[in-house]
């Protein structure tokens, strides 16, 4: 049985276009805004949603994100609230996964936390600090529960890495789309190319870049050969700016409607 | 316990001790840990290398370090005969810098030109800055603002020996933060970069790695003690930050059975308060910076901020080997308090000329107590991990002498 979010990237084929797929750590800056933030982004034409899970040591992530994640810790953050922004998410009509770095999947336990995610109507989970030989219980828990299973492979992964990994993943397969953390970037497409047309060579899972991207030209260019557009630091550093009131929130949800047009032109002639 | 139990728990592949260790990291940095693996496998067998790395103890850090019978120490533990690996001989003041010349050694095999490396009380980055200085490498330290302040000698003397000091803002401001900086830039700059980890943490293989680098302590003491005493000696104890002094002295008396390993920890203002960096005595099984071992975290699996006076064992995590051997009860581990520390630290200082690092002292700590419960029929050796000179001000702080 197919995933809402595998449901999703099969109609945006047919479509002949990309998804948009939008970030943010629950809790940030509070839950109670969080959920506004959302509900702003998908309103703007976010097609699916990442739902962070703010962890204490987020070495994948640039100074936006740990921001962003230390604030929702203070405040309170932890796994209720990512749940909860994950239904909040799900009944806005979108297909949403959760993103977490291992340990506080672990420490709430593997079973238990992939069963929580498929009562609350997630499509899967991202796993970035997660690897290959690492995932035995994961990929049993993630089946047993009909979750996707979304690994991040990186310019550096070898052939026969890239292969194993890649086939590790359902729903789409995480490209990041540079060596380096998270965090907007001048120059995103080359690399992100390269390493798609290496993924398409070992895997016909759809692809999602993420890392770097955060305009609307960035987002079209990308679009042209990925199946999916991630956009994490941009709506954050829109948040931190602008805040989540009525003007922060008019801001993001302006952000989105330019990145979801970026995406759904990169393929028209 | 079983010999062959011993000899099988470390699994060469995937670098696991029994459920500890393994690899939680970016994709990214799969490439690189495979590499170094292969680097250190290859390395370990070319008697050029081990050649090398032996001058190199040899003529340029003052291996083998010598061993000091403690006789006024002793009265102060219970008559138990008290032996120190002097570690804090060596070139740059602590044992650091045996792992630092073999990284790198390994660092020039692999072609890499830049380190960076993380450090908390600063003797991990001075060695990587001297040995960066030596064989000609550009050096990043990370180093958490915290640390930078109260080890600030430390900061001055990477500065001397051509080292980038970069002071990490996030976080705690500790070693913890600066392990995070650290692996971030390794993500960034992974094809020239090699990141030259300084205890037995992080993703394998840099727990078997720094282990095997450190063993020399141990294979030197054995030694030492049996030609000094003409026997083993009952205990031989360590303090644990990450464990790096730790396993290395342990690890060559692993099957030896009558011998008692035995771990100091960082137990801070004391383990109730919640204010220690004891991980083992305090914390539980989770996953932290690219390995599973104890961690101190709370029931979202987020890491607690440690507490100790020192700097060098302010750490949450602790290395997985270390993790594996408390679990089989190979070895054990007890949390000695800011308070116990600094009472050892002073009394080394008058009993015997020898000022510790003030990690050092938590072994010194332990000393006192194992001595006082075993007796003046034991002996004990005390891994003399790092010398105090760093820690001058932190002390005159704490005894409140005038500067």
């Amino acid at each position: 049985m197919s995933t809402p979010l595998e449901k999703l990237f099969t109609e945006a084929k047919t479509e002949n276009r990309a998804l948009l797929i939008g970030y943010l750590p629950a809790g940030f800056p509070t839950q109670k805004k969080a959920k506004k933030i959302i509900k702003a982004m998908v309103s703007g034409g976010v097609d699916a949603i990442e739902i962070g899970y703010p962890y204490s040591d987020p070495v994948m992530d640039g100074p936006v994100i740990q921001a962003a994640s230390d604030e929702a810790i203070k405040n309170g953050a932890g796994v209720a609230e990512v749940f909860e922004l994950l239904q909040t998410s799900v009944e806005l009509g979108v297909p949403s996964v959760i993103m977490s770095y291992w340990s506080p999947i672990e420490k709430y336990g593997a079973t238990e936390f992939a069963r929580e995610v498929a009562k609350r109507g997630g499509s899967g989970v991202i796993t970035p600090d997660l690897t290959f030989e690492e995932s035995d219980r994961w990929r049993l828990e993630s089946t047993q529960n009909s979750l996707n299973r979304i690994y991040v492979v990186a310019p550096s992964s070898t052939k026969d890495r890239l292969s194993k990994v890649a086939n590790e993943c359902t729903g789409f397969v995480y490209a990041a789309s540079l060596m380096g953390v998270t965090g907007t970037r001048s120059l995103v497409s080359a690399n992100a190319k390269q390493l798609v047309e290496r993924i398409r060579s070992v895997s016909n899972t759809p692809i999602a870049v993420g890392l770097g991207v955060s305009n609307k030209e960035q987002a079209k260019e990308v679009a042209v050969f990925a199946d999916g557009v991630i956009v994490g630091s941009a709506f954050i550093k829109v948040v931190q700016e602008f805040g989540a009131g009525r003007t922060g929130l008019k801001k993001v949800k302006q952000l989105a409607e330019s990145l979801s047009e970026g995406v759904r032109s990169a393929r028209k002639i | 316990m079983a010999k062959e139990k011993i000899q099988d728990y470390e699994s060469k592949v995937l670098g696991h001790f029994g459920p500890y260790g393994g690899r939680f990291v970016p994709e990214a940095l799969i490439a690189a840990l495979d590499e170094l693996a292969e680097a250190h496998s290859q390395a370990q067998s070319d008697p050029e290398f081990n050649a090398e790395l032996n001058q190199l103890h040899k003529t340029y850090s003052g291996r083998p370090s010598i061993l000091t019978d403690a006789k006024r120490f002793s009265q102060y533990a219970g008559g138990a005969r008290i032996l120190l690996k002097r570690e804090d001989l060596n070139h740059t003041g602590s044992h650091k810098i045996n792992n630092v010349l073999g990284q790198a050694l390994l660092t020039k095999r692999m072609g890499k030109k830049r380190i960076i490396a993380e450090t908390g009380a600063g003797q991990h980055g001075v060695a990587s800055a001297t040995a960066a200085a030596l064989f000609g490498l550009e050096c990043v330290v990370y180093m958490g603002e915290a640390d930078t302040k109260r080890q600030a000698l430390n900061v001055a003397r990477m500065k001397l020996l051509g080292a980038e000091v970069v002071p990490v803002t996030q976080g705690s401001k500790t070693l913890k933060d600066a392990i995070n900086e650290a692996m971030r830039d390794w993500v960034t700059n992974v094809e020239t970069t090699h990141y030259l980890l300084g205890t037995v943490a992080g993703p394998h293989p840099f727990p078997t790695i720094v282990r095997d680098f450190q063993r020399i302590i141990g294979v030197e003491a054995r030694e030492q003690v049996l030609e000094l005493t003409g026997k083993l000696p009952d205990a031989v104890l360590a303090c644990v930050g990450g464990g790096s002094n730790a396993i290395g002295i342990f690890h060559p008396f692993i099957e030896d059975a009558s011998v008692r390993l035995i771990g100091l920890e960082a137990g801070g203002k004391g383990i109730e308060t919640g204010l220690h960096a004891a991980t083992i005595s305090g914390g539980s099984p989770g996953v932290l910076h690219g390995t599973r071992s104890y961690v101190l975290q709370d029931k979202d699996g987020q890491t607690v901020e440690s507490h100790s006076i020192s700097a060098g064992l302010d750490y949450p995590g602790v290395g997985p080997e270390h993790a594996y051997l408390n679990d089989l009860g190979r070895a054990e581990y007890r949390p000695i308090t800011d308070d116990q520390a600094m009472y050892a630290f002073s009394l080394l200082c008058k009993s015997e000329g020898i000022i510790p690092a003030i990690e050092t002292a938590h072994a010194l700590a332990g000393a006192l107590e194992i001595g006082n419960e075993l007796g003046k029929e034991a002996t004990l050796l005390i891994n003399l991990s790092g010398r105090g000179d760093k820690d001058v001000q932190t002390a005159a702080e704490y005894f409140g002498l005038p500067l």
